[in-house]
């Protein structure tokens, strides 16, 4: 295994910073849509609630590979070209924020009914209420699940390995294949990935207990 | 494009896939017994703190959990025959599903024990039950009807998690999608629209199931 970093080194660390990068850029635009999501969920508009409701069982139900190959297959073909790495990354954006509005809407809930009434009846708007007092708290609870978010996020980046992403499990293969040596080459990618995923697995653990 | 969809869902074609769908759900219905058996044995042990194998399982589930399940089938199907092993596609595809979901089911168990409210082991002590038999026949029946929401929702996932598999050839819905496709491109958005169509209706309505009994229990 230590002679597999010696040899590749380079290419896993490339391959560690396009996962990285892909998990980070999925992740902030995952958190805008999901929350957007929550909030429409939650909302008083019955069509809202439908059309959220819709867009999140659409995209949990659905494997993120199937979600993946399609921007990476029928988009070039049909809208726009694009290349493993933007698709892998789309892919995992939409297939997240079904999961993080879930997470956010589930926060809200558990915020006291009797804060939004209170900033109500204090004579501000639902939407106010909702940005300036109801979110606020609601983001309390919902870190927790969302750092785990985050590590699903990054094992799941793993599939840009099935569109040419170039990401680590991608590299894992080409080490794998050129050096011959596929236990040694999947064991070092491995310990990769729980460098990132372990220490934040176990801390969200921790801010659990802390929360509860 | 109407003529495209019509000529993509020939009887064949529709024969060829729902057979994938069947190879999804007999890997995913394996999967999660194996690992239903395996994860309560490990989830068990986890929670009830023997010195050493304890710490031991806990760290061993922990990794591979945060593992990506991707490379936990790259493991079992190219890493093993290096160690003299060779498994065909099939109880590979298994054995690495079944490796993940134990842990993740362990998990499952784990709190699943913990939120047992721990008079009911004190009480079974109290009237004689050994700490085993309190767990076995008063703790972990309730723990199971606790996790049965979870373990659905797992199984969901399990479900959408198989069309990994199609990297090690398994010849699963994703996989039979790319070869109809593969021999004419006009089917490649009815076999997309095919494919997410069936996973949908088989994980929502497990969903609905889990949601349900989730609903039935509070």
């Amino acid at each position: 295994m230590i002679h597999i970093f010696q040899a590749y080194g380079g290419t896993l660390l490339y391959g560690l910073g396009q996962t990285l990068l892909c998990s980070f850029i999925a992740l902030v635009f995952s958190l805008i849509i999901g929350t957007l999501f929550a909030l429409l969920e939650e909302s008083p508009s019955k069509v809202a609630r439908h059309c959220a409701r819709a867009y999140i069982e659409l995209f949990r139900n659905i494997p993120l590979l199937v979600i993946t190959m399609f921007f990476y297959v029928v988009f070039p073909l049909y809208v726009v070209k694009m290349n493993g790495f933007t698709a892998g990354t789309i892919g995992l954006t939409l297939y997240t924020s079904s999961f993080i509005a879930e997470t956010v809407r589930a926060g809200i809930q558990s915020v006291d009914p009797g804060q939004m009434e209170g900033s109500r009846a204090n004579g501000l708007t639902y939407w106010q209420a909702m940005r300036y007092i109801v979110l606020p708290q609601a983001f309390r609870y919902v870190i927790p699940p969302l750092g785990n978010q985050f590590v699903n996020l990054v094992k799941n980046s793993s599939t840009l390995a099935f569109v040419g992403g170039f990401d680590l499990m991608y590299q894992g293969n080409v080490i794998a294949s050129s050096s011959l040596q596929t236990m040694a080459a999947y064991a070092s990618v491995g310990v990769l990935y729980l460098i990132i995923t372990m220490p934040i697995s176990y801390y969200m653990r921790y801010l659990e207990k802390r929360l509860a | 494009m109407l003529q495209n969809f019509i000529d993509a869902y020939s009887p064949d074609n529709l024969r060829y896939l729902f057979g994938g769908l069947g190879i999804t759900i007999l890997v995913s219905v394996i999967s999660i017994i194996g690992s239903f058996i395996i994860g309560s044995v490990l989830g068990v042990i986890r929670y009830v703190k023997i010195k050493y194998v304890s710490a031991i399982v806990g760290f061993i589930i922990d990794v591979i959990r945060n593992l990506p399940l991707l490379l936990i089938l790259f493991f079992t199907y190219f890493g093993l025959p290096n160690l003299g092993v060779k498994p065909e596609i099939i109880p590979a595809a298994i054995l690495a599903m079944t490796i993940f979901e134990s842990m993740m089911l362990a998990e499952i168990v784990r709190s699943g024990i913990q939120a047992v409210d721990p008079g009911q082991m004190e009480g079974a002590r109290a009237n004689g039950l050994t700490y085993w038999q309190g767990l076995w026949h008063i703790v972990l029946p309730q723990a199971l009807v606790k996790m049965i929401p979870a373990i659905v929702s797992q199984f969901i996932s399990l479900v959408k998690d198989t069309s990994l598999a199609t990297i090690i050839l398994l010849p699963e819905m994703l996989f039979r999608s790319q070869i109809i496709y593969g021999q004419n491109t006009n089917y490649i958005i009815p076999m997309f629209v095919a494919i997410a169509l069936m996973y949908f209706i088989v994980c929502y309505l497990l969903s609905l199931l889990a949601s349900y009994l989730e609903k039935r229990q509070a």
